[in-house]
């Protein structure tokens, strides 16, 4: 390892020309952007396409852009999408097996050779989520090849977080506002009277040479001193917090909670929750089949343990109730995920909260829970 | 997901009962790496998909042997399958009874209806080694005579004690009668030198540790096989979990101290 190279400015032209030099070499570049009134994870073929000027206004069950009166590109919160869409697509052919005239079957691999992605304005709190779902899919004895193929090749630009949102709460899960680790080179947006512009720390070797092909500059005192200062700001401005509790003994004491009663009554079971969070990484599989009859492929697709047929067994459902599968959600997010992946599966995205149909509020649901149990 | 289905022939194909079948599959090509009794295979009917059965028989030769029940769609084509018909395979996943753990020990092995499967090659590895362990007791229950599986071979397995019972007789049936606890007092083992094995439904299953707890065999030295919805045996998919546990990856086979504080939870 050589020593990583000192932190440098980049301006809005050096954030441009990076971007460009991705794309050059074959990168398939993801980032934020403005799209049917939200901002999604999109491919970009220029770094213009960033929201700039946009911020969002958050709030549990509620989503709305609004105009900032800065510049700012990275100043918004997790939308819809996280970065799972493209590590651990909603859908993804597994393999496909023939059966010839003689009764014989071949069995393939899906072969498609992945994107090489480079991912653009990853938050802290989405860089865990990353570095979760790299512990649950390839930290075991079996990898998730396909997985592992896609998240190999990516390259990833963190944006740390100047501007959390309402419904955040990285703080009290230990993922944010700042990124210290898990990038290629990590951005902090500095908006100040000496203008607009990306104090950029180097994570790795590769994030070096990057750098040193697009026009940047040495880092100066006051650019990182205002960088520093936005995100010790903004750690300052989280709009939620979860209980300051061990959240694994918590959840392990209230699996006979009078509250899951209560939240099972305004609970759809739609499974939003699970899309939208960045660490939910469970599947089904599907077969299908040609009209022949004799090609069959496997596919795997996002699934949710809101859905009845989740934990389907012959003679029915484990899990019949709502209650039963709110309580599955939460518990396994924050606590049984400590025993399975040795950590918690939430980094405080704040997701779920926002794009509940009903609001309901993940913070305020642990919190009813450490009263009952003090009760 | 890795591994790919490993397509295996059907050679010899015996049914058991109305809806089970045990079927002896060789390797086409490659072979998968060897089974230990407890662990379960991912098996593909082709165009239908994949359900998890446990090995029922590991012959020497490298076959393996399955018995399927024919509940759903894909258990259903599985039954169907052939003599010359080929499945793929892929495994083995999950733990083990780990018998070895229980040497010097009396055997209980304890079977509901199908349950029976996933222990056949346990009571074939305690025959052939039977001055290892103190004394092999198979206790076997059914919902009715026809429901019974490995009838031929039951009653020539040398044990100290076969017992066999079924909830309904129907005509002709002089055995036993009754839930497959009553057999426990028949049975011939030192409960503080015994390891229980006990597969069946869920509520066969509790009700057996319970009355073993009772015994005073402690819960550790009661392993016992569970069920749940499994889409991909590697630990990916989510739906095997059982509180803390992935069972694909910590189970089926768990100790009672693990598997009692879980079932108790109701919907867990
Ligand atoms: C570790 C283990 C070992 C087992 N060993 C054996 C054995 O040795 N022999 C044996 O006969 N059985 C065994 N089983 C049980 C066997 O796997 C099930 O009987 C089998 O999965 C039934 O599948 P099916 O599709 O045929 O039946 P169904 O009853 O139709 O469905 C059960 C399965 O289909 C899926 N499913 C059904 N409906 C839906 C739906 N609407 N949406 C989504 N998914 C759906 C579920 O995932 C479920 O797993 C074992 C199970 C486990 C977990
Ligand atoms: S549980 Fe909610 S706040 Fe936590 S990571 Fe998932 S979506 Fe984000
Ligand atoms: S908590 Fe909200 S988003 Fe999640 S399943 Fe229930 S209603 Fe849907």
């Amino acid at each position: 390892m050589t020593t990583p190279a000192a932190p440098a400015v980049l301006d809005r032209t050096g954030l441009n020309a990076l971007v460009e030099a991705l794309v050059a070499s074959g990168r398939t570049v993801i980032g934020p952007t403005v799209r049917d009134a939200a901002i999604v994870l999109a491919e970009l073929g220029s770094a213009e396409e960033l929201p700039y000027g946009w911020g969002v206004e958050l709030e549990a069950g509620h989503y709305r852009l609004r105009r900032r009166n800065d510049e700012a590109a990275f100043a918004h919160s997790a939308g819809p999408q996280s970065w799972k869409n493209f590590l651990h697509p909603q859908r993804e052919k597994l393999w496909s097996a023939d059966r010839s005239a003689d009764g014989q079957l071949t069995v393939q691999a899906e072969s498609a050779a992945a994107p090489s992605y480079a991912f653009l304005g990853v938050r802290p709190c989405d860089l865990r989520a990353i570095a979760i779902q790299d512990r649950v899919l390839t930290g075991g004895h079996f990898k998730d090849s396909g997985y592992q193929e896609r998240r190999k090749g990516a390259f990833l630009i963190a944006a740390e977080c100047t501007e959390p949102g309402a419904t955040c709460f990285c703080v009290s899960m230990g993922s944010g506002p700042g990124a210290d680790a898990g990038f290629d080179l990590a951005l902090t947006e500095v908006v100040d009277q000496a203008g607009h512009r990306f104090f950029v720390r180097v994570g790795t070797e590769e994030g070096a040479e990057l750098l040193a092909e697009v026009p940047h500059r040495a880092a100066d005192s006051t650019t990182r001193e205002s960088a520093r200062t936005a995100v010790a700001d903004a750690a300052d401005r989280m709009g939620r917090s979860m209980p300051p509790v061990s959240l694994q003994r918590l959840m392990g004491a209230s699996l006979e909670a009078d509250r899951w009663d209560d939240v099972a009554a305004r609970c759809l079971t739609c499974g939003n929750c699970t899309m939208v969070c960045p660490t939910c990484f469970c599947t089904t599989t599907e077969e299908v089949t040609d009209l022949t009859g004799d090609h069959a492929e496997r596919w795997q697709r996002w699934d949710s343990c809101f859905d009845l047929d989740f934990s389907h067994i012959h003679g029915g459902p484990v899990r019949k109730s709502p209650h039963s599968r709110y309580r599955q959600w939460l518990t396994h997010k924050l606590g049984t995920w400590h025993d399975q992946f040795d950590s918690s599966g939430c980094v405080g995205c704040g997701r779920c909260i926002v794009w509940c149909p009903v609001g309901i509020d993940i913070t305020e649901e642990v919190s009813a829970l450490q009263e009952e149990a003090e009760r | 997901m890795t591994a790919l289905p490993v397509p295996h022939r059907v050679v010899d194909r015996h049914r058991e009962t109305h809806d089970t079948v045990t079927l002896r599959l060789k390797p086409v090509g490659e072979a998968l790496s060897a089974f230990a009794p407890g662990q379960f295979a991912m098996m593909y009917a082709f165009g239908r998909g994949e359900v998890p059965i446990s090995v029922s028989g590991i012959p020497r030769d490298g076959d393996l042997v399955h018995t399927v029940r024919g509940v759903g769609a894909v258990s259903a084509g599985l039954y169907d399958a052939q003599v010359g018909d080929v499945l793929a395979l892929r495994g083995p996943y999950g733990t083990g009874w780990e018998l070895s753990a229980a040497t010097g020990h009396d055997l209980l092995v304890v079977a509901g209806g199908i349950g029976l499967a996933p222990l056949r090659p346990l009571i074939h590895d305690a025959v052939l080694d039977a001055e290892a362990y103190g004394r092999l007791n198979v206790l076997i229950g059914a919902r009715g005579p026809a429901e019974l599986i490995c009838r031929a071979e039951t009653g020539r397995w040398p044990t100290a004690y076969t017992g066999v019972t079924v909830d309904r007789p129907g005509d002709g049936w002089t055995g036993q009668i009754g839930v497959v606890t009553r057999l426990l007092g028949l049975a011939r083992f030192e409960p503080t030198a015994t390891t229980a094995f006990v597969c069946g439904p869920e509520p066969m299953i509790r009700a057996t540790a319970r009355d073993l707890l009772h015994r005073g065999l402690p819960a550790d030295r009661i392993k016992v096989s569970l069920e749940r919805n499994m889409r991909c045996a590697t630990g990916h998919c989510g739906h095997c979990q059982l509180g803390p546990l992935l069972l694909c990856r910590d189970g089926p086979v768990v100790g009672w101290d693990i598997a009692e504080p879980l079932l108790y939870v109701r919907e867990l």
